[in-house]
């Protein structure tokens, strides 16, 4: 009874392991074949007039954040009358993009717009891509800048501790003491504002005394826990600074609920949806992070002004933006949109991310 | 409350082994006191704010309810460290429940979540009782398991506050008559545990099986099904920690309950139950719960700097259980003494 049984087994595996083979070879020389053909259709193109056939790629599919972002680029491509698509992973893994480059590539598109997953994993298949004639700009996230044309940035640290800044000292009167509810101990960003933030405050709000920075290690407890203890140990505090989304929003939540609701203010860095039940019932009055919509906005028209050869991505470069303005590129081929955005009661409705 | 029971039950069965217990969990909850009376004499607001007495109660409600489902799997001589994990897809769960079937009444979500978090149970109860590998390797492959399929199901995703009903988010955080009603649920549940396991045949089985498997089974307990019984109650404490979670925190990612297994086992082992099982009680497990919880949330208020907080608390986890394990042994000594001189 064995023997058969085993032999069974052994033909399955056989033909199963053939099949693998045929199929990879098909796809293999599908590829091939493909890549000649549409990179020679994609210099036809680009040959006869501007292609505005821009992809926005963002770190995955079905992310709020993303899917504001990228309905600011659509806009944008509307406005000046190119074609525009997304395609994207279902899950933001460091080579998941790197599939939907290629294919982009094949189809001679005229820009991709990138948020990158990995600085480095997606690097060939974008240089690839560069080199078939397509324009590459990342957004939100960068990958090395060896890979791409332009990066736009969402915001320098010196632009997110001078937003956060105001915004307490407009919040508490200019005066009393403020703590600051970090993520962990060891976050690059948040250290670079928080300290950023100490030399803002001494130099131009002499009468906010900052009393202790403490550490919610991103975590929704810990964050929530520590804000717990920040108010009980210092009964005189007036403001708490979060430049986390995770921080800011649980913090908020346990203030929601306190004693010290309305007494002590709270700002930083959220989302509207996290932030939205809490500025709702005035807990908090506002807080920051840049607009996703006007950042696929400017990715938008930087790629159209690469295409149509007018900004090279060099130092100084400039170009216009449509309603957002006139934009100058910077050192290593940045973009900077602006000022960090303010969320409050008045406009927070109108953000879904 | 708790520690009247205790006494009330553990007369009951007025043993030497339950006196000593009992023993043990009144030193614990001097350790409690001393922590409440030194961080209220520190900052005044510690007990005496409404915040502040608030959050003594209902902070440490939550580990309760995992502690008290891991007291029972450790008394069998098992251990249960998928809770965490547990509790973060139960919480999930919910939460994308509450957002998608916006009217979706919010005691369903407990429904679920009990239910929901027995099930992962019954999964972990079903391995280590027929796959006859130690629960400490089953749940530890759970644990990554049911994580993994939480990561690959939340992403970067999260349920905000705004995506749960206003009355659920409520009840994470009111009070009737200044208890707040997730400290209700923990003492009832924890109520519920302690009379199961002092009173019902069954729950003294698992004190059996947890001394010396062999012989439970020899003698004819049915050892498979109280184990399985033991991991479906952990389960779905863990559920229902993950759904009053969502209740108290009001956010959700995938990142729920990570580390609550370890600070389950620590209240535990804490609270007087031996780790290698047979001994101990729910009611120790729940002041231990509470000693661990509210010692993390008096350092900050003492001023200790944030950095040196885990390290305290690893410290005083130790130096209780030293302490404990002293005056146990001491009592060991002495209950041995009294034998000797009473056969003379």
């Amino acid at each position: 009874m064995k023997f058969p049984t085993k032999t069974t087994r052994g033909g399955v595996v056989a033909a199963v392991a053939a099949l693998a083979l045929v199929l990879a070879g098909c796809s293999s020389s599908d590829d091939d074949t493909d890549a000649g053909a549409t990179a020679g259709g994609g210099d036809d193109g680009m040959a006869t007039e501007a292609n505005l056939d821009i992809v926005f790629l963002p770190k995955n599919l079905g992310n709020a954040y993303f899917d504001t972002s990228n309905a600011g680029g659509a806009d944008a491509i509307a406005e000046f009358g190119g074609s525009y698509s997304e395609v994207g992973p279902q899950e933001a893994s460091p080579d998941a993009q790197v599939s939907y480059i290629n294919t982009a590539t094949q189809q001679g598109v005229g820009a991709l717009v990138v948020s990158a997953n990995d600085p480095a994993a997606i690097c060939d298949a974008l240089n690839e891509a560069r080199d078939a004639g397509v324009k590459v700009v990342t957004f939100d996230s960068d990958t090395n800048p060896e890979c791409r044309d332009l990066f736009i940035n969402q915001a320098t640290a010196e632009g997110i501790a001078r937003i956060q800044v105001d915004l307490i000292a407009e919040q508490i009167g200019d005066a009393g003491q403020v703590a600051v509810l970090s993520a962990s101990a060891n976050a690059t960003n948040q250290n670079a504002w928080i300290e950023m933030m100490e030399e803002m405050l001494a130099a131009d709000h002499p009468d906010i005394e900052l009393v202790e920075v403490v550490y919610g290690d991103d975590d929704d407890q810990t964050s929530f826990d520590k804000t717990a203890a920040l108010l009980q140990t210092y009964p005189d505090l007036k403001g708490i600074i979060s430049p986390t989304t995770v921080g800011v929003s649980a913090a908020a939540r346990y203030l929601s609920t306190s004693e010290y609701k309305g007494q002590v203010m709270l700002t930083g860095l959220g989302t509207p949806n996290q932030m939205r039940a809490y500025v709702e019932d005035g807990t908090v009055e506002a807080f920051a992070l840049w607009n996703p919509a006007d950042l696929g906005y400017l990715a938008a028209y930087a790629a159209k002004a690469l295409i149509e050869g007018d900004i090279t991505g060099a130092e100084g470069d400039t170009f216009e933006a449509g309603d957002l303005g006139s934009y100058t590129v910077g050192a290593d081929a940045t973009v900077l949109l602006g000022d960090p955005y303010v969320f409050d009661a008045d406009n927070i409705g109108d953000f879904d991310f | 409350m708790t520690l009247t029971d205790s006494r009330a039950a553990a007369t009951g069965f007025a043993s030497r082994t339950l006196s000593l217990l009992k023993q043990r969990e009144v030193g614990i909850f001097a350790a409690f006191a001393l922590v409440v009376i030194v961080t209220t004499i520190r900052n005044p607001n510690f007990l005496f704010s409404n915040d502040g007495f608030r959050d003594l109660l209902v902070t440490p409600s939550l580990l309760l309810l995992v502690a008290v489902g891991q007291a029972m799997v450790i008394i069998t001589r098992n251990v249960d460290l998928s809770v965490g994990s547990v509790m973060g897809l139960t919480a999930y769960l919910v939460g994308t429940l509450f957002r998608d079937f916006s009217a979706m009444p919010w005691p369903l979500a407990f429904v679920i979540g009990i239910a929901f978090g027995g099930a992962l149970g019954l999964v972990n109860g079903l391995l280590v009782a027929f796959a006859k590998v130690p629960s400490l390797v089953i749940t530890l492959g759970t644990l990554y398991a049911y994580r993994g399929i939480n990561v690959m199901w939340t992403g970067s995703d999260r349920i905000n506050a705004s995506d749960m009903p206003a009355d659920f988010l409520a009840l994470g955080t009111s009070s009737i008559a200044r208890i707040p009603y997730i400290t209700i649920i923990a003492l009832v549940v924890l109520a519920a545990a302690g009379w199961y396991m002092f009173t019902q045949r069954a729950g003294r089985e698992y004190y059996a099986m947890g001394s010396d498997p062999d012989a439970a089974t020899l003698y004819g307990l049915k050892v498979r099904r109280r184990l399985i019984t033991a991991f479906v109650v952990s389960g779905a404490l863990a559920g229902l920690a993950g759904v009053v979670y969502a209740a108290r925190y009001g956010t959700v990612s995938s990142q729920v309950g990570v580390g609550y297994e370890l600070q389950a086992v620590g209240a535990a082992v804490i609270g007087g139950v031996a780790i290698f099982g047979g001994s101990g009680t729910v009611f120790g497990a729940a002041i231990g719960a509470f000693l661990l919880i509210t010692i993390n949330r008096a350092l900050p208020v003492v001023g200790v700097q944030d950095f040196w907080q885990q390290a305290v608390v690893g410290t005083l986890i130790i130096g209780a259980i030293v302490l404990d394990r002293l005056a146990a042994n001491r009592q060991e000594r002495q209950l041995a003494a009294d034998r000797e001189s009473s056969r003379d």
